[in-house]
């Protein structure tokens, strides 16, 4: 075998050795470290951050929406992930802006029109009232856990009729459950649905 | 543009420009093996690792040598993802019953390619198609060792210029290891414990089963998240864990996460202007370059924000709405300022991660994400890659120059001449020919068009290129409606991959030794000076004026037609 092959052979086998000695370093140890150090300090926020009943059973978590359909409950963003708010399988609805079932819909798809009506029916809005776009657009996730406070003021009549709630007591619950934007500058102002729905029902049964 | 979004943009561009310097000079002490803080710790845990490699840390090589460690790393890489992705069902933490598309030949090989060339397009969701061990053992080391090569060969670029007469361009293997244990794993400790505790998720649970407040039943995926979350951007990767990438509220779970997971892309490749700087002594030289990033990066945020903010008229004049822009695909704890911050630094960067569906913005918003990785991501730009794409525009732009004044174009001391000349035409040729062939075949085939299974007219002519032009810089951001999960889209992007990748690296590092062997000139009153406003100027209007022309036709085609067409109010 020629100097020339042998060196080229030998180039080879570095690589591979490399290639695998950072494969288990940078694969098998790295995420173990970060594993060990995410259960030693942060376990509630490394599992999830998960919400649960008295008996221990897993309601939701905090982090990812849930469907609520009930006109007693805020309602979250409209969802594409699988028949809604599916946790295993997040998805858009990757629909362009020039899709004619974004703006129609079709047959078992709400487009914008039918969203719009559909809100403006279950609150009980003028066609002159401003709807916010985070209530007839789907999130890119399919799983966001938030609404915009807008969004959350313009169902608020509709809860406090339903549960015979006095309206002062919602509107204080929306606005303990409405978070700034992070550190006053990052993102935006946000209702999280489904702790807000969860203090309601609270509140609600404490009422006789 | 309201004070909020304003704000926004003008802290991330401050923070950036103030991490540039002491990054930069980190960069450049780490690869020219001066004394740092972290050595009395990883120089031994260096020198262990050559032992066990077999590398022989004070070997120097020649270019050719240089590009064959890159290249083998990046076959062994590929190879071993290929492997670990096959036998995935074997493996411990594989939920079948979730699952749900299989993993083919096609998609293993597209993904392997993928991780290994950074490029990260992803034709899978993660959480139906990857194990965890799968996510860990192929996709955050595909992702580490991805990064650490590409910096690696950033890094030979420079020893290029910075050589006189010496075409040694350092030891590969060395600047790998050392990218990874100096730069990579240590930030990516620290910012992936800050991950978790802001709420992205690091465990090896099964799916939970949640019942809901009104009682539906709802499986939430879990997982070792954090893990890739933190390296797809430190890398300048992007594969996510989860089908949204970093939508997903377990991933990127406050405006919070996102910011600091954008610094995590941009900061390292912007410093390593200055590292450019500081290895050449031509400091002043590596800052031109980074102010002529922050221009088109200021001026693709502003036309980007510009149309998400006003949104699609169709959407607006269906009902009446409080006008704050387009937010099909985006969440609500980004709005749209976080949505555009991200859309345009991952696109400049060759990292692809996305937190916001770019499928569902506007035809022009969208248009600048597609733009920015069509003329090969300089502003920033992938670890390296990024480098050496603008110095290539500044050697294209000194040869302009040179032609309108009549003299061999030079830049910091090296004399451009024919065969370099040659060089840099092979480098700016490969992404124009791979992305409007490939697309070309794709609008004209059935197995083509047959991926446009969710929007068609103009923006299924914008999806296909954007998946090309993805690929080919290495991207692997996506218009997420094509369904790319096919053979024809599987084997067709990775061709564009390779090009991207190696194609472009190959050039990179000839050129690279070419140069290193030349002796440094002394600069004459003839020689055009590279860290003047007037070569800021020159510079801009050189890329504006060829990197526009090369795709004016298709992007005719695609987003503008569309754009007007949507202000005609024309559905499909």
């Amino acid at each position: 075998m020629s100097d020339e092959k042998k060196s080229m052979i030998k180039q080879a086998l570095t690589g591979l050795r490399a290639t695998l000695l950072l494969t288990v370093i940078t694969g098998v140890l790295f995420p173990a470290i970060l594993y060990a150090a995410g259960q030693a300090l942060f376990p509630e926020q490394a599992n999830g951050s998960l919400i649960r009943r008295a008996d221990g059973t897993v309601i939701g978590s905090k982090l990812i929406g849930q469907s609520f359909a009930d006109p007693k409950y805020f309602h979250p963003r409209p969802s594409a992930a699988g028949s809604g708010y599916a946790g295993e399988s997040s998805s858009g609805t990757n629909l362009g802006p020039t899709t004619g079932k974004l703006i129609n819909g079709d047959k078992d798809f709400s487009g914008i029109k039918q969203l719009a009506l559909q809100y403006r029916q279950e609150n009980g809005l003028a066609d002159d009232v401003a709807l916010p776009e985070d209530a007839l657009t789907r999130s890119g996730s399919g799983l966001d856990p938030h609404i915009s406070p807008i969004n959350a003021a313009l169902q608020s009549a509709r809860v406090v009729k339903t549960r015979h709630l006095d309206a002062g007591v919602v509107a204080q619950l929306v606005a303990q459950h409405t978070e700034p934007r992070e550190l006053g500058v990052f993102g935006e102002p946000r209702v999280n649905v489904l702790l807000l729905n969860i203090a309601l029902d609270q509140v609600h049964e404490e009422k006789p | 543009m309201t004070l909020e979004a304003f704000l926004q943009y003008l802290i991330f561009i401050a923070v950036v420009s103030a991490l540039v310097r002491p990054v930069g000079a980190y960069m450049a002490d780490v690869f020219q093996r001066k004394t740092t803080f972290l050595d009395r710790v990883l120089v031994p845990l260096e020198g262990i690792s050559y032992k066990i490699c077999g590398i022989d840390g004070e070997q120097q090589m020649k270019w050719s040598e240089y590009f064959f460690g890159f290249l083998w790393v990046t076959v062994w890489g590929t190879l071993l993802l290929f492997g670990v992705l096959s036998l995935q069902v074997f493996l411990p933490w594989f939920f079948a019953k979730y699952m749900t598309t299989p993993m083919t030949f096609d998609l293993a090989l597209n993904t392997a390619i993928s991780f290994s060339t950074t490029t990260t397009w992803q034709a899978y969701g993660g959480e139906t198609t990857m194990g965890y061990a799968s996510q860990l053992v192929a996709l955050v080391s595909g992702s580490f060792l991805g990064g650490a090569a590409g910096l690696a060969v950033g890094v030979a670029f420079i020893r290029g210029f910075a050589n006189s007469r010496d075409d040694n361009l350092g030891n590969f293997y060395v600047d790998f290891f050392r990218a990874l244990y100096w730069i990579l794993l240590p930030l990516s400790l620290i910012g992936g414990i800050f991950l978790i505790s802001q709420g992205t998720i690091m465990n090896f649970e099964s799916y939970t089963q949640a019942v809901g407040l009104e009682g539906h039943p709802q499986a939430l995926a879990q997982g070792p998240a954090a893990a890739l979350e933190i390296i797809k951007n430190l890398g300048t990767n992007g594969g996510g864990f989860f089908n949204v990438n970093g939508a997903h509220p377990y991933a990127n779970p406050s405006a919070l996460t996102n910011f600091v997971g954008m610094l995590a892309i941009a900061v390292l490749p912007a410093a390593f202007t200055y590292t450019f700087g500081a290895m050449t002594n031509r400091r002043r030289d590596g800052w031109a370059l980074y102010v002529v990033m922050v221009i088109f990066f200021v001026a693709q945020i502003a036309c980007c924000h510009y149309f998400e903010s006003h949104g699609n008229p169709m959407i607006n004049h269906a009902t009446h709405l409080t006008d704050r822009g387009n937010f099909e695909g985006k969440e609500v704890r980004f709005g749209v300022p976080q949505s555009v911050l991200t859309a345009m630094t991952t696109s400049n960067t060759s990292t692809g991660s996305y937190n916001s569906m770019h499928d569902s913005y506007t035809p022009l918003g969208g248009m600048v994400a597609l733009i920015n990785m069509l003329v090969g991501q300089f502003v920033f730009g992938g670890l390296g890659g990024g480098l050496y794409c603008i110095v290539f525009w500044v050697l294209f732009t000194m040869f302009v120059v040179g032609l309108m004044v009549g003299r061999t174009p030079e830049y910091l001391g090296e004399k451009i001449g024919p065969n370099e000349v040659k060089l840099v035409a092979l480098y700016t040729l490969v992404t124009p020919l791979t992305v409007l062939i490939l697309s070309a075949i794709a609008i004209s085939t059935k197995d083509g068009l047959a991926g446009l299974t969710t929007n068609i007219g103009p923006h299924g002519a914008s999806s296909i290129l954007y998946a090309y032009a993805s690929c080919c810089a290495t991207n692997g951001q996506n218009f997420a409606g094509l369904s790319a999960n096919s053979p024809f889209y599987n084997f067709s992007t990775v061709l564009a991959m390779i090009a991207g990748r190696i194609g472009l690296a190959l050039p990179a590092v000839a050129l690279a030794g070419r140069l290193a062997l030349q002796p440094t000139r002394a600069s004459t009153p003839g020689t055009m000076p590279s860290d003047t406003p007037t070569f800021v100027l020159v510079l801009i209007s050189t890329i504006l004026i060829i990197g526009g022309l090369s795709y004016f036709p298709i992007l005719i085609i695609g987003p503008v037609m569309e754009h007007y067409l949507m202000h005609g109010g024309q559905l499909f």
